[in-house]
């Protein structure tokens, strides 16, 4: 079992992606953005950081990154893909996942432990949580606001693809509080909070984000 | 050689928190009169003549602009 993290330049938190990978049990495989190659993996992460220093917009310049075609022709043949905070950003712009991120309603960077609530439970994902678990994971962003249009929302929230909404305060001002969301699969999900930072309680303010790991493992064991 | 310019703005519906920032300053700053702010991108291209309308269409729909969430103008200037 074999699940990469791509680094991009300005990509931050590939190594914590990558520890959380080890500490689910599989291997962690560095996956480079100017490589059209994915080494063989069964899974792919795209880890939080500013990618290509957010020119343009976040995730806007990475998406046409050699490795992204790749990802792309994958996940559309059903590999299970995540995208954490600038990947998920990456994911939007790709055309991977409805939607797009804009500038916080505050206009501030949050960083903060934050509260979610795991609506769906049967993604590639989050199979490990219970249905409709409370989370607590750090999320740290500065363009972390859902948007999409009035008819793509109603589409996720009556297909269930809403995957995670925020509880507690909305950080961000995302539409209905939305914090993560799926394709229609499944087995793409991009979320703003940072599960990678949360597998520990040494380290995070819960092991909560183990989950998401861990629920890649059993749905590649189960394909 | 031709200049072109693309100007990216946000959709209307879409809140524009950096604009209502700078709308609200300016009274601050003793400007009266000014209801409303967006902000947005202006882009400058320099082009030759061989690249055609089509093609500056789908740079500013395919890379300036996040059509999901912005609008874009392309228009030719004199260079």
């Amino acid at each position: 079992m074999r699940i990469g993290a791509v680094t991009f330049p300005g990509t931050l938190d590939d190594s914590d992606t990558a520890r959380a990978i080890t500490a689910s049990g599989a291997e962690a495989v560095a996956l480079w953005h100017g490589d059209a190659d994915l080494k063989g993996v069964d899974a792919v992460i795209l880890p939080g950081g500013f990618s290509y220093g957010d020119y343009l917009r976040a995730g806007a310049i990475a998406r046409f990154a050699p490795v992204m075609g790749e990802i792309i022709d994958a996940a559309r043949k059903g590999m299970p893909v995540l995208g954490i905070c600038n990947g998920f950003q990456v994911l939007c712009e790709a055309g991977l996942l409805p939607g797009a991120l804009l500038r916080n309603a505050g206009l501030h960077f949050v960083c903060r432990d934050q509260w979610l609530k795991v609506e769906n439970n049967n993604t590639a994902w989050t199979t490990r949580y219970d249905a409709n678990a409370e989370i607590i994971i750090p999320i740290k962003n500065m363009d972390g606001r859902y948007t999409a249009s009035k008819s793509t929302v109603d589409e996720l929230e009556g297909e269930g693809r809403v995957v995670f909404r925020y509880t507690g305060g909305n950080p961000n001002g995302s539409f209905d509080d939305i914090a993560g969301v799926s394709d229609p699969t499944g087995r793409i999900v991009g979320l703003m909070p940072h599960p990678e930072h949360a597998i520990d309680a040494l380290t995070g303010p819960s092991d909560d984000g183990l989950g998401m790991f861990l629920s890649a493992l059993d749905s590649v064991v189960a394909a | 050689m031709a200049r072109v310019v693309v100007d990216v703005m946000p959709k209307p519906e879409i809140l524009d928190p950096q604009g209502q920032a700078v709308a609200r300053a300016l009274p601050r700053l003793g400007f009266d009169g000014v209801s409303d702010v967006r902000q947005g991108k202006h882009f400058e291209l320099e082009v030759d003549d061989s690249v055609d309308d089509e093609t500056l269409a789908k740079i500013a729909e395919g890379f300036l602009s996040n059509p999901v969430v912005e609008d874009f103008v392309v228009r030719r200037v004199q260079s």
